[in-house]
């Protein structure tokens, strides 16, 4: 197993979660595309934790360990703002939501 | 400092505040208009006399005593340059002044409300009277030209106002609009002469402490000084305001508007066009009298602008008295021997100085005044007829009036031994002492002369047409007396000319001596000449009026007059007053309405045609502005406008609002950096 | 280049279970799959020796963000828009992008020189290291971590909180 391996499946993680980001009509797939890429990034310092020279630092763990905790909070803002916009423009349809159109 | 010169200024301010509260009164208020008018008339009377008895104490034994009040009026610069100053002064032509338009105003005054009191605007009346007293005794006491000028026109104002005050009559409207008109011409002089005087010295005071401008200092400088052809710039100042003083005593050839200022009603004919504003233009004279005696060192005596007034006077005092014969209106004869008299005060300023002429023009106003409200008697007891040949006999019924009229008559003619007589003697004496050299310089003393027996010759027609024979006129309405209030004023002309009269001559050697400041000395066996001869003049003038008027009283009022059949050409050309009006009619007012005509020619045709193409030029450019305007500057203003406005909306085009559209920018950059961040670092 | 079997099988299960996580029509559907995607990086985080961290993602990521997920899709009701299509006007560019950052990516991980082998003694990391770790060097991130899950929780139930009626009108 080389670092190569692991760096470019969360690669592909991360560009999957892109493409959905861009894709997608629905703000709620697009918040789950948006976690997916943050677990890609969070896939990235482990990998690096594991094949760093000083792994006894522990600095890749706890990076992922306090990411998780931000990746909650900005789920619970996220959604809420989901809703808070859905209940606006009775839609989270991102096509229909043009409303800072210049 | 007397208190009289403190309380001059109240003289004016009376009758003034007078005039402005009957201005404001409601008009059927013919109470007030009496008690206003004669009452603020008979203060000003008392403070006059107050100011006359200060006068004549202070007289001393030599010179003229003087008293003079000075204020700043207007300043328009700093110190003592910049401020343009009034005053007053007392000196003893103010007092005699005074105490005439006073005394002989109050009893007019009177006289108009017996006069005036069918009228309806009675209250207007009085107020234009009251203005005018004001704006005569304003003139009188002032100390400076500017205030004398202000007074002068006020006093024309009113003038103006009298003459048309029965406006709705056309001839009193037009003589009203001819008197104010005339006068200006003479204004306009006035004024020119009042200009350069400032000019030259600085201030228009009459008497400063030696700064004013009568005294010796501003005179000598001005006789110093030479205008045009070598004439002195005293000389030319006199002359140009001795203009003025023509056109208000109505000496030739500005004397047409005085005997048609006889359509105003009879007091104001007496008051103001024979007692006091024509005398105003004497006044004038004698006033300013250092500056028109002001001769250049070395010149003859007869080189001043006296010679002009002497000449003016004379030659008005004949050419009047001659129209005065074929007039049948008996208000214009008295207005032609107004014109006639007032030449003899020019004649006597010129002559013999201020107190000749002033002593004339004092007793002529004593003696018009009265002619005129007996005049004024005459035509109210004939309802209102002013024609002398529908009179007669009116000596009965109209006694009292008939008496007066003699007195004034006897005055007016010079008959020995009244008033009148010592005063127009004076002038003829004055006339002959020291011209007797030549024919030239005697002549104004033969006009005189002559004007003395024409004089003698129109009155006693006029009292023979009016005053003996029968009563021509509707025999269904006998004439009256007039009622007491305005026979009294006569009485008390009558009385006053009585009292001047007893003393006769000595009423004269004092009056030279309180004005002049110095008694006349002249030969004795000249001043007996003179006398015979004015005494001859008017027997001559009374003979020949008895022999054509007298002897055959006319019968009929349409009868030829007797002069008429004896030389009708004459008769006619005097009667038709020379002329004059006719010349003028056919010469200045014709070129005047020619020029009128002229001028609105060029300016219908040339002027509104110059303007019109220039209007059109203006036109034309604007339109190409316009254009220039509208295809160039707004074109390419708007070209830009578009291109910015292009942009805008390129600029905005990006700006979807859509959340997917700026991620897929985002993914892109991070294309980029990445690709940058791996081989463009690597690779440098 | 010879692969473990357990890595293939997580790596396939995470991969698979995140593109149906995004490309599923049913919203609900998308969620579970979701799950999936997280259980399947938990397996990993295990395979490369960080336990603590996978059951984190597990507890955190699966028990709660997805279940989070689940009710906002029952809360905004979207969950059975058939008709309108899954992918907005600009799909294509989405993939087009999509493809070239994975490009970007895989050409800058090979022209890396990290090639390094996995360590050969797994690095033991114990709870209790993790706690001193946490409670001494990075006592004060936890602390500010802690401050912003209480910020962001307050924040998120106040921009959700309905709105109150105003002049008693919309509902």
């Amino acid at each position: 197993m080389t670092m190569e391996t692991w760096l470019i499946f969360s690669a592909a993680l991360f560009c999957i979660g892109l493409v959905g980001a861009l894709t997608r009509r629905n703000a709620i797939i697009v918040l789950i595309s948006i976690e997916l890429m943050l677990n890609a990034a969070n896939l990235n310092f482990i990998v690096f934790w594991r094949h760093g020279v000083n792994a006894e630092a522990a600095a890749g763990v706890m990076t992922v360990i306090f990411s998780i905790g931000i990746a909650a909070a900005e789920a619970a803002v996220g959604l809420a703002l989901v809703i808070a916009v859905y209940r606006h423009f009775k839609t989270v349809n991102l096509d229909k939501i043009d409303s800072m159109k210049g | 400092m007397s208190p009289a010169i403190h309380n001059l200024w109240l003289i004016p301010t009376l009758p003034l505040l007078a005039a402005g509260a009957l201005a404001l009164a409601p008009r059927g208020n013919r109470l007030a208009a009496k008690a206003l008018s004669i009452g603020s008339l008979a203060a000003s009377l008392l403070l006059s006399l107050q100011a006359f008895l200060a006068s004549l104490r202070l007289q001393g034994d030599h010179g003229v005593a003087r008293e003079f009040v000075n204020f700043v009026w207007l300043r328009f610069g700093a110190g003592e340059a910049g401020a343009l100053k009034l005053g007053f002064v007392l000196d003893p032509l103010t007092a005699v002044m005074l105490v005439m338009v006073t005394f002989v105003g109050l009893l007019i005054f009177i006289f108009s409300v017996g006069y005036m009191d069918h009228d309806d605007n009675f209250k207007q009346f009085f107020c234009f009277l009251s203005l005018f007293a004001a704006a005569m005794l304003g003139l009188i006491i002032s100390n400076s030209l500017l205030l004398l000028f202000i007074c002068w026109e006020l006093v024309g104002v009113a003038s103006y106002l009298l003459i048309g005050f029965w406006f709705h009559k056309p001839e009193a409207a037009a003589a009203a609009k001819k008197a104010f008109i005339t006068t200006r011409i003479g204004d306009m002089g006035f004024l020119l002469g009042m200009v350069w005087l400032y000019a030259e010295t600085g201030t228009l005071l009459f008497y400063d402490g030696g700064a004013g401008c009568l005294e010796q200092g501003a005179i000598a400088a001005l006789v110093a000084k030479s205008a045009v052809g070598g004439i002195a710039v005293s000389t030319c100042i006199a002359l140009l305001i001795f203009c003025g003083a023509v056109g208000k005593s109505g000496q030739l050839p500005l004397h047409v508007w005085l005997p048609d200022a006889m359509e105003g009603p009879t007091p104001v004919s007496a008051l103001i066009h024979a007692a006091t504003m024509v005398a105003a233009g004497v006044f004038l004279v004698a006033r300013m009298f250092p500056v028109f005696a002001a001769v250049p060192p070395g010149a003859e005596g007869g080189a001043g602008a006296l010679t002009i007034v002497t000449w003016v006077g004379a030659t008005t005092a004949v050419f009047a008295a001659l129209i005065a014969v074929a007039q049948n209106d008996i208000k214009r004869i008295l207005a032609y021997s107004t014109v006639s008299q007032l030449g003899y005060m020019m004649l006597g300023l010129g002559v013999g100085g201020v107190a000749v002429g002033m002593f004339h023009l004092i007793m002529h106003a004593f003696f018009k005044a009265l002619l005129f409200l007996g005049a004024g008697s005459v035509i109210h007891g004939c309802h209102e007829e002013q024609d002398i040949r529908k009179m007669g006999g009116l000596a009965k019924p109209m006694r009292q009036t008939f008496i007066v009229y003699a007195m004034g008559t006897l005055c007016l003619t010079g008959c020995i031994p009244t008033i009148g007589f010592w005063s127009k003697d004076e002038i003829l004496l004055n006339a002959l002492h020291g011209h007797t050299d030549s024919l030239i310089a005697l002549l104004p003393f033969l006009m005189g002369l002559f004007g003395a027996v024409l004089t003698a010759f129109y009155m006693f027609r006029q009292i023979f047409y009016v005053f003996y024979g029968e009563y021509r006129g509707d025999q269904d309405h006998p004439p009256h007396e007039s009622s007491p209030v305005m026979v009294w004023p006569l009485w008390a002309l009558f009385a006053s000319l009585a009292f001047f009269t007893v003393p006769g001559p000595f009423v004269w050697k004092w009056f030279g001596g309180f004005v002049d400041g110095h008694q006349h000395e002249v030969p004795l066996g000249l001043m007996f000449l003179a006398g015979g001869l004015s005494v001859g003049a008017f027997i001559l003038g009374a003979w020949f009026a008895w022999k054509l008027y007298g002897k055959e009283l006319p019968q009929e009022a349409d009868a030829p007059d007797a002069l008429e059949t004896r030389c009708p050409e004459t008769f006619k050309l005097l009667g038709a007053r020379f002329l004059v009006d006719e010349l003028y009619e056919a010469s200045v007012i014709k070129a005047n309405a020619w020029c009128a005509r002229m001028a609105d020619i060029l300016d219908r045709k040339v002027w509104n045609g110059v303007t019109q193409f220039v209007t059109q030029v203006a036109l034309m450019f604007a339109w190409l502005v316009r254009l220039f305007d509208e295809y160039v500057i707004n074109l390419g203003f708007d070209c830009g406008c578009r291109r910015i406005e292009d942009g805008g909306r390129a600029a905005v085009k990006p700006q979807t609002g859509q959340i997917q559209s700026y991620l897929r920018l985002i993914g892109v950059a991070l294309i980029v950096g990445v690709l940058l961040l791996t081989w463009g670092c690597s690779g440098s | 280049m010879i692969m473990d079997a357990p890595f293939l099988i997580a790596a396939s299960l995470t991969l698979l279970s995140a593109i149906a996580a995004i490309s599923l029509r049913n919203l609900v559907h998308c969620a579970l799959c979701l799950a999936l995607t997280f259980i399947g990086l938990a397996t990993l985080y295990l395979q490369l020796g960080a336990q603590f961290v996978g059951l984190t993602q597990i507890v955190v990521n699966v028990g709660a963000v997805a279940i989070v997920i689940v009710f906002a899709i029952l809360l905004t009701r979207s969950g059975d828009s058939s008709d309108e299509p899954r992918f907005n006007k600009g799909a294509v560019w989405g993939f087009l992008i999509g493809g070239g950052v994975f490009g970007a990516l895989g050409a800058a991980i090979n022209a890396s020189s990290i090639s390094l082998k996995a360590a050969a003694v797994e690095p033991s990391l114990t709870v209790k290291q993790i706690g001193q770790e946490l409670m001494g060097r990075y006592v004060l991130p936890l602390e500010a971590i802690g401050l912003l899950l209480t910020a962001a929780l307050i924040g998120a139930v106040i921009v959700a909180m309905r709105e109150t009626p105003r002049e008693g009108g919309r509902k």
